[in-house]
């Protein structure tokens, strides 16, 4: 240490504190002529500092992830309860489905009830969107070894998607439900309504020629209806929704804008044929 | 640490030697302004918390310059400010002249401030904090000619209010050990 006179010193001490405030003046004013210097200076720290903040990392990462793992216990739990509570109503369903399939067999035998066989049904691969006759349409890649024929269902993993109206060795194509060509029977499901589901080349389709007392409501299901025999009843087609101009359309459950695979069903149902077959249509692999 | 130790052997202990002692009393002047320093840097780690720097620098800084102004001395005191701007992107020289008056206040109280219990100190620390704050956010919008949000400000104010009892606490027994150990020889 320097040697100083205690005068000295004590003038040095009381003069430090104003000489200090100068200083950060100066040094304001120093920041405002020379912004890179600041910038410079903070760069230079934080370089320093770098190493330090390097080794926090570590054992701060560990308590913010002990953290995360207790919120993550607490919302753990809730989630339980809210499962638990749910499994409950679920098992309550579960036995009243089954109570509900013991009644209907019951019923059915009393009834001497036909059953409908199961439909058997081809999955295709969609190749491509368009093109053809109709705006809304998608080609089908089929193998030769599938029987398609005209006026089978498609569907997708959701609902209707459309049905089939050309069939080539290798392809078919349907005509979605969109199309302005496309004419669906429908029925609303809580009413059980007819109506007519009638394409515009838009997303969504209008619900034309519904009985009269009766309005389309808005969320209802709508499925095909066994109308004309052109489709089987009960495929869940959309859900109904009022347009802003009080139109209702439906909100089809299949997402027709990113169609990849579809199933192509077989009712055997023959009722409205697309155009250009008028005689009973033959199933197609025995015209190959 | 710098912490000397707070037990010594009763009666006159044999003159320490030169070097350590030297270190010794080095230590006790520099503790608090590395300490503060450190702290600061702490503060500007990375942790979701709003602007813990500022409230990180205050209580240090108002404790020592209250108790033990010769270890906190008006150079320390500019280096903590200028390292504040540094770490917080405030305009350069505002943490500096801030800190600077806050510790021209607690040199200009301290006589009275010692004398006080910890509840009197702490209410004062309070008031002296939001002031600084509005001092920093004036010298803020004055130095940057726009006029930021003063709720961060007050935040911090808070925040500094929040910290004072867990920094005096600890900052209390380390000035204590060191007083006794200036005493002890």
């Amino acid at each position: 240490m320097i040697r100083l006179s205690i005068p000295l010193r004590q003038a040095l001490a009381r003069l430090s504190l104003p000489l200090m405030i100068a200083a950060a003046f100066g040094i304001m004013l120093l920041g405002k002529a020379d912004t890179l210097l600041a910038e410079r200076l903070r760069t230079h720290l934080s370089d320093a500092l770098s190493p330090i903040y390097a080794a926090l990392a570590e054992p701060m990462a560990a308590v913010r992830s002990a953290i995360q793992d207790l919120q993550d216990l607490a919302t753990l739990r809730e989630e339980n309860g809210q499962l638990r509570e749910e499994n409950e109503r679920l098992r309550r369903w579960h036995a009243s489905a089954l109570a509900l399939e013991t009644e209907n067999q019951m019923l059915r035998r009393q009834l001497n009830f036909l059953p409908e066989a199961a439909p058997a049904f081809v999955t295709a691969r969609v190749v491509a969107d368009g093109g053809g006759t109709y705006v809304r349409a998608v080609l089908l890649a089929t193998g030769p070894q599938n029987s398609i024929r005209k006026g089978q269902v498609a569907l997708d993993e959701r609902g209707f998607v459309g049905r089939v109206t050309e069939v080539g060795s290798r392809s078919a194509r349907v005509l979605l439900a969109t199309d302005m060509n496309s004419r669906i029977p429908v029925a609303l499901e809580s009413s059980r309504a007819r109506a007519i589901m009638t394409g515009n080349n838009g997303t969504r389709p209008r619900l034309q020629h519904w009985p009269e007392g009766v309005i389309p409501m808005d969320g209802e299901r709508v499925v095909t209806s066994a109308e004309a025999g052109a489709f089987p009843a009960g495929l869940p087609v959309g859900i109904v929704r009022l347009s802003s101009q009080g139109v209702p359309e439906v909100e089809l459950f299949a997402r027709l804008d990113r169609l990849d695979a579809v199933r192509l069903f077989d009712y055997g149902l023959s009722g409205i044929i697309p155009p250009e077959a008028v005689a009973r249509p033959e199933p197609r692999s025995g015209r190959r | 640490m710098a912490t000397p130790p707070a037990r010594r052997p009763h009666g006159r202990p044999a003159p320490a030697p030169g070097l350590l002692r030297r270190i010794d009393a080095f230590a006790r002047v520099a503790f608090p302004g590395f300490s503060t320093a450190f702290l600061m840097v702490l503060a500007a780690a990375p942790i979701n918390l709003p602007s813990p720097v500022f409230a990180m620098a205050l209580p240090c800084v108002t404790f020592w310059s209250v108790f033990r102004p010769t270890a906190m001395m008006p150079p320390v005191v500019f280096l903590l400010g200028l390292l504040m701007d540094l770490l917080t992107f405030a305009p350069l020289g505002s943490g500096v002249l801030v800190l600077l008056a806050l510790h021209a206040v607690g040199l200009r109280f301290r006589y009275f401030l010692v004398r006080q219990s910890f509840l009197t100190v702490w209410l004062c620390f309070c008031v002296a904090a939001v002031g600084a704050a509005c001092f920093y956010w004036g010298l803020q919008s004055l130095l940057g000619l726009r006029l930021p949000p003063i709720a961060p400000a007050l935040n911090a104010a808070m925040l500094a209010c929040g910290l004072y009892p867990a920094i005096a606490l600890v900052l209390t027994r380390i000035h204590e050990a060191m007083l006794h150990a200036e005493i002890a020889p």
